[in-house]
Parts: C-alpha cells; sequence; structure tokens
C-alpha cells in the first residue's frame, strides 16, 4: 500500500510540473458543428472561458456585465470570451433563444454532460479561465461577485505586458 | 490495492513518457476538491435530529491527467459519515477510490477503459453524469470507443455496467448494458452543402441491458421476465438561419420493472423543439410525450439507483428559493404528455421601456398532465396494464407553471428584477411533501435588487413571497448578501413559514454564512437552521431534512 501511495505522489509531484493547457474533447456549437475544445485559445491573444448555464443567476449576471466592457477590452488586449454552457438536456433548448435576446457577441458552446467542465476541473458554476495567446490556462477563478470584472481585466492587462 | 498499485504504475509511467514527449505537447493535471461538512444539533420544532456520531462530511478529489492523446484520472471519495438525507439508500460510505479511467485519443479512435460518462442524443436511451450534489453517479464502468472517421460523422460504442454503490469503493449493478450511437452533421460530411444556410444532424442509438431473467410469482400467476432488453431512438436537428428544431423518437421493448409495476408493454418517447433567435428576442417552445420510458441497469431498483436514462422535467428551473425549493416538478417515471412556451425579449438601450441600460423581460409556462388511458382488466391486467384512448391530455393534471420576468438596470449602481409565478402542482405525482396531498395553487412574487457602494462592494437583496391556501401556506423569505470583490461575502437567508395552520409551526429558518474566495477556491461557514425541502441541480432533485448546526464547505480546482 506504502509503495502505491508513495508511486502516486510521485506521480503527482511529476504532474505538477507540467504546463496547464487546454484538454482536448468535441463540444457542439448552437448550430450543430463539432468544435474541439483544444482548439479555443487564440493565436497571440487571450481567451477567456466562462461556464455558465441559463439556469444560474450569478452565471448570466457575470456575463451580461463583460458585455458593457467587452469592446473596451477587444480594443485594448484583442480578448475573446467564449460562453460554455453545462445546460443539460432540460434547459439546453433555452440557450440560443436566451443567448440572442440578450444579444451576448461571444462564441457560444454546449457542454450538456460537463465532459469539458469536468476535465478542466469545473465543481461549480460560475467559473472562469484566462487562457493566454499560446494556449496556456493562466488564471482562474470560481464564482461571481458584482465588481470582479475589475480583477478579469487586470490579469488581462498582465498579460498585455 | 493490487489495482491502485497497477494504477499509479500506469499513471507513474505515463507521467514518465512525458519527459521525452513532444516538447511543443507537454502534460497537464487538472483536478478538484470539494468537501462539506456538517454538526448537527436537534430541533424537533423543525424535525432536526441528530444521528449518532452527531458530525458528517462528504468529499471527493479528481485528478485529471493528459499527456498528447493519453489521459488517466481517478477519484478519492469519502462519507464518514454522508451528510443527512445525501444517503437515503445507505449508498455512500467510507473512503476509496469511486472512480478511474485511462483513455486514448487521435484524430480516428477515442478509446477509454473504467469509468466514463456518456450521453446519446438527448438522453432518452443513455445518459451517464455525475452530479455530487445530488449524490448522482450512475457512471459506466467498462470500455468506450468512439469513431470519427471524417468530419461530421461520429460513431460511438459502450459496453460496461453502471455504479450502483459506494463502500470504500463503488461497486456495480447487476445489468451489463451495451450500446451504440451514430451521428452525422450532412453540411460537414458533403462539401456541396457546407456553405448551405440549412444545418441538417441526424442520428440513432440503440442500448440494451442484459441481466438474468427471473421468475415472479404474483396472484397465483407465475412471470417470467426478459434477459435482455433493449431501447433504441431516431433524431435530428435542423437550423436554419435563426430556427432550430431538435426532435427524437424512442422505443423501448418489454422491461418489467419495479418502476412500471412490472408490466411487459412496450416504451415510447417523444420529443420536439423548435425555437427562434433574433436579435433581441428569443422564442422557444416544446412539446413531450412518454409512456413507461424508465429504463435502469436493474429491473428491480427505484429512486435514485443507476438510471440508464434521462427524462428531464418541462418546467424551467427556477432560482429563487420559493419558487425553486418548496414545488419543483419532475417527469413521473411512468409518463406524461406536456409542453412548455417561452418568450426572451430585451427593450433595447435608448427606447422607452429600455431606459439607458435596457431592459429584459422573458414569460415561460409548462403544462402537464398524465396519460389518457383506459385500465386494461384479466390478464392483460398484468402484462400490458393499459391502453392508449389518444396522446391528448389525460384527465390528472400533473403541473401547470407561469412564470413572467423582468430585469432592469437604473443606473451604474442600481440593478433590479421582478418575478412573478403561478404554480398548480399535484404533490400525489411529485410526492415533495407529507403535508398535504393534492393540487397546491401557489403564487410567488420576487423583488432583487442590488446596489453597488463602490465597484467592489455590492448589496444583493431579495424579498420574496409564496401564498398559498394548502399545504404549510403561506412564506416569506429574505436574502441578503454583501459582497467585497474578489475575496469576501456575507449572506443571511430568512425563510418564514407565518401562514402554517399550524401555530407552532410559524417558524424562523434562519441561515447565516461567511464566504472566502481565493482564485478557483472557495471555503463557506454556515450556521442556522435549513428547512426540510428539495434541492435541485439541472433537472434532478433531492429531498433534504431539516437540519440545525454549523456547516463548512470547501472547494478548489486547479
Amino acid at each position: 500500500m506504502r509503495l502505491s501511495i508513495s508511486i502516486f505522489f510521485l506521480a503527482i509531484s511529476l504532474g505538477l510540473s507540467a504546463q496547464e493547457t487546454l484538454p482536448s474533447i468535441n463540444l457542439k456549437d448552437l448550430n450543430g458543428k463539432t468544435i474541439n475544445t483544444a482548439t479555443l485559445a487564440q493565436d497571440g491573444k487571450p481567451t477567456l472561458i466562462c461556464f455558465w448555464a441559463t439556469w444560474c443567476s450569478p452565471c448570466k449576471k457575470e456575463l451580461n456585465n463583460y458585455l458593457d466592457l467587452y469592446e473596451d477590452w477587444q480594443a485594448e488586449t484583442g480578448v475573446k470570451i467564449i460562453a460554455v454552457s453545462i445546460d443539460d438536456q432540460r434547459s439546453v433548448m433555452r440557450v440560443a433563444p436566451y443567448v440572442s435576446s440578450v444579444m451576448w457577441p461571444y462564441e457560444i458552446l454546449l457542454d450538456s454532460n460537463k465532459q469539458f467542465a469536468q476535465a478542466l476541473g469545473v465543481n461549480n458554476v460560475p467559473h472562469t479561465f484566462l487562457v493566454d495567446g499560446t494556449g496556456k490556462i493562466i488564471w482562474q477563478h470560481n464564482n461571481y461577485a458584482e465588481g470582479d470584472e475589475a480583477e478579469v481585466h487586470e490579469q488581462l492587462l498582465k498579460l498585455k505586458k | 490495492m493490487k489495482k491502485l498499485l497497477v494504477f499509479s504504475a500506469l499513471l507513474a509511467f505515463a507521467l514518465g513518457v512525458q519527459a521525452q514527449g513532444d516538447p511543443k505537447k507537454p502534460g497537464q493535471l487538472h483536478g478538484n476538491f470539494q468537501f462539506l461538512s456538517q454538526q448537527y444539533s436537534e430541533d424537533s420544532l423543525i424535525g432536526a435530529t441528530v444521528p449518532p456520531a452527531t458530525t458528517a462530511i462528504n468529499g471527493f478529489g479528481n485528478l485529471m491527467y493528459t499527456q498528447g492523446g493519453f489521459s488517466a484520472g481517478m477519484r478519492f471519495e469519502t462519507y464518514n459519515n454522508a451528510i443527512q438525507g445525501f444517503s437515503a439508500q445507505n449508498r455512500y460510505k467510507g473512503t476509496g477510490i469511486g472512480n478511474r479511467f485511462v483513455q486514448y485519443q487521435d484524430s480516428i479512435f477515442n478509446v477509454t477503459i473504467g469509468n466514463f460518462y456518456e450521453q446519446f442524443g438527448n438522453g432518452l436511451t443513455l445518459r451517464t453524469y455525475w452530479e455530487p450534489n445530488l449524490g448522482i453517479d450512475n457512471a459506466l464502468d467498462g470500455a468506450r470507443l468512439i469513431i470519427t472517421p471524417k468530419k461530421g460523422i461520429t460513431l460511438k460504442g459502450i459496453y460496461g455496467r453502471q455504479r450502483l454503490d459506494f463502500d470504500s469503493r463503488s461497486t456495480n449493478a447487476d445489468g451489463i448494458i451495451r450500446g451504440t450511437d451514430a451521428e452525422f452533421n450532412l453540411n460537414s460530411i458533403f462539401k456541396s452543402l457546407a456553405e448551405k444556410q440549412t444545418q441538417l444532424t441526424l442520428g440513432g442509438s440503440f442500448v440494451s441491458r442484459y441481466q438474468n431473467g427471473e421468475t415472479r410469482f404474483q396472484d397465483s400467476l407465475i412471470f417470467l421476465t426478459p434477459n435482455n432488453v433493449s431501447s433504441s431512438a431516431v433524431r435530428l436537428q435542423l437550423n436554419r438561419n435563426a430556427i432550430a428544431v431538435s426532435a427524437e423518437y424512442a422505443e423501448k421493448i418489454n422491461d418489467p420493472s419495479a418502476d412500471n409495476a412490472y408490466l411487459y408493454r412496450k416504451g415510447k418517447a417523444f420529443f420536439l423543439n423548435a425555437s427562434y433567435s433574433g436579435s433581441g428576442l428569443g422564442v422557444n417552445a416544446a412539446v413531450k410525450y412518454i409512456d413507461n420510458m424508465s429504463f435502469r441497469a436493474d429491473r428491480n431498483l427505484k429512486l435514485f439507483d443507476v438510471p440508464t436514462n434521462y427524462l428531464p422535467s418541462i418546467t424551467k428551473q427556477h432560482t429563487y428559493n420559493l419558487a425553486a425549493t418548496l414545488y419543483p416538478y419532475a417527469t413521473p417515471l411512468t409518463g406524461e404528455v406536456s409542453f412548455m412556451g417561452e418568450v426572451f425579449y430585451t427593450f433595447k438601450k435608448g427606447t422607452k421601456l429600455g431606459g439607458k441600460y435596457g431592459t429584459q423581460i422573458s414569460a415561460n409556462f409548462a403544462a402537464a398532465n398524465g396519460l389518457d388511458t383506459t385500465r386494461l382488466s384479466g390478464i392483460e391486467a398484468y402484462t400490458e396494464g393499459y391502453e392508449i384512448n389518444s396522446v391528448k391530455f389525460g384527465p390528472t393534471k400533473y403541473v401547470r407553471d407561469f412564470n413572467l420576468e423582468v430585469k432592469k438596470k437604473l443606473s451604474k449602481k442600481f440593478s433590479t428584477g421582478f418575478t412573478y409565478y403561478y404554480f398548480e402542482f399535484n404533490t400525489l405525482v411529485t410526492p415533495v411533501t407529507n403535508d398535504f396531498k393534492g393540487i397546491v395553487y401557489a403564487n410567488i412574487e420576487v423583488l432583487e435588487m442590488n446596489y453597488k457602494f463602490t465597484p467592489k462592494d455590492n448589496l444583493h437583496l431579495e424579498l420574496q413571497g409564496l401564498q398559498t391556501d394548502q399545504d404549510k401556506g403561506d412564506w416569506a423569505t429574505v436574502v441578503a448578501e454583501f459582497s467585497h470583490s474578489p475575496h469576501w461575502s456575507i449572506g443571511l437567508i430568512d425563510q418564514y413559514n407565518y401562514g402554517n395552520s399550524v401555530a407552532e409551526k410559524r417558524i424562523h429558518y434562519l441561515f447565516g454564512t461567511v464566504g472566502y474566495i481565493n482564485g478557483s477556491q472557495r471555503l463557506t461557514l454556515g450556521y442556522g437552521k435549513r428547512r426540510e425541502g428539495v434541492f435541485c441541480i439541472g433537472g434532478v432533485c433531492r429531498a433534504v431534512p431539516a437540519t440545525n448546526g454549523f456547516e463548512l464547505m470547501y472547494t478548489a480546482s486547479f
């Protein structure tokens, strides 16, 4: 038993030296087309990946609040926001009409059985990841409170340097 | 132990390989942790009891390692003992490994051995998933192969047994589940269709369970249950500009089970959804017909145990406390006829109703009744059970749910929202309460306000009211949450059952929390009384008992 545990921790410590990149999972977009998550990062520019659901109030608040700042953020840093819905079959068909009604310009992906969320270790929504221009995850935040966008902006500016 | 050793060795090997692997594809480790610990005090008035151990804990830690096309993962779980209400069937005990797998994928093949989660189409034939806060884990344990021979074509095959119980390690249910699914996105397959405005995806699935047949005796009759039971489905998704249509039809052959009182009739399910998504306007409508479609990995099990497919509820998943936790509807496993309609609209900025920031409104209505059937007699009462008169609404009302929501930002500092709900809810069909059997008629109003004192300091306030003459009577709820971004939050919720017909039960359920967030880590300490109720995530709900005491929750991802 001790041996197995030590091997296990050795494995972990080796793992911790690894870089964090995006896992490869096939998700659908709103047109039913398959998109691989390993290709989500933009070349040379940052990407924000926001996990949300139509039944999650703080998630919608977060993405609605980013809306007011998105143009400025894009001009400043070239960031792209990808909103990944974890709505399951009960509510997944509500995603497109809701998104169009609030006019989100974000790229929307559907993770109905939470494969991508689980591969990234997401426990609860909202959960936001910042990915740099080489595809590396450099920052993440769980939950959303009003004002958190200031920290997102700060992280985006850090990347620019 | 031996298994763990072999697994660890493989994991270590895989990690070791990374050192010599492609430097452009470095290995990565993701994972998460969560635990919830509760301390219990007696409160006979609300029905809170104290287990002999007086405290409880639920926890898990996931690790997933990926390098290039290879990945491996495992989950440690602990329940010492499981928190109250979590483990009604005593399915969660001890500490150990509850999930492990190895996977390899390239551009064509994706193979998994061990535990995995999979969904075919809308889930009418197969859905395995993990919802730790609800105590749901029906993972398949076996093998899965996904083949993508050409862009737009996905073929899947699965073979395994489903997780049933955890006692320091997970054990699987009796039945063996085999299945296959094929999906074709025509616009990706045929170059001539690539630029067409109409996008069409077609799919089909087949799932079969093997479980040794049994001989059953009932009213001096002898029944044999089948060894193999299959279900199959066909589906389509069509998109053209702003219009999307999704439909699926599923059928299951004779499957006498504890859910259907061991009837031999066929199961059927049909689901159709159409939506329009224009700028500022969204419309969504759905119809559903379900007859005897419960499908499990063990015919003799019920409730949360090993569901193989998924039958989501037609009603909207509500978020505000009183609307979400007192009368949440779930699809009865015997069947329903239902429909839903919904409109989302935004009054644009600068218009009369939109004001400076725009106004969002949405209205939603859902209705479900039982099937229109006639009971059969004689031997057919034991085999078919009933016959269908029409596919229209049957005489038994299951649920009516109307809700209207308005959200408005009034200034940079102040935003508000108002939601109205009207429910007719049959507690005989969805047994969410022991205090009343019949139809509950309820009105609910919620006023929400957000005030930003500074860019980082925000007060969130909810005033909620529920009025009904049935069940526990009227409720009022106040929620207040103050957050100091990005780290701190303090919350207080008071649910007051002022309209209860029993004077002693007119109780304040007061619960306070303090939360600290640092990146992906969150620590929450809570204290107070929680009422007996129903806790839902996505489409699934769990009954939670009344509790009184302290609570500590920690969650982290990396």
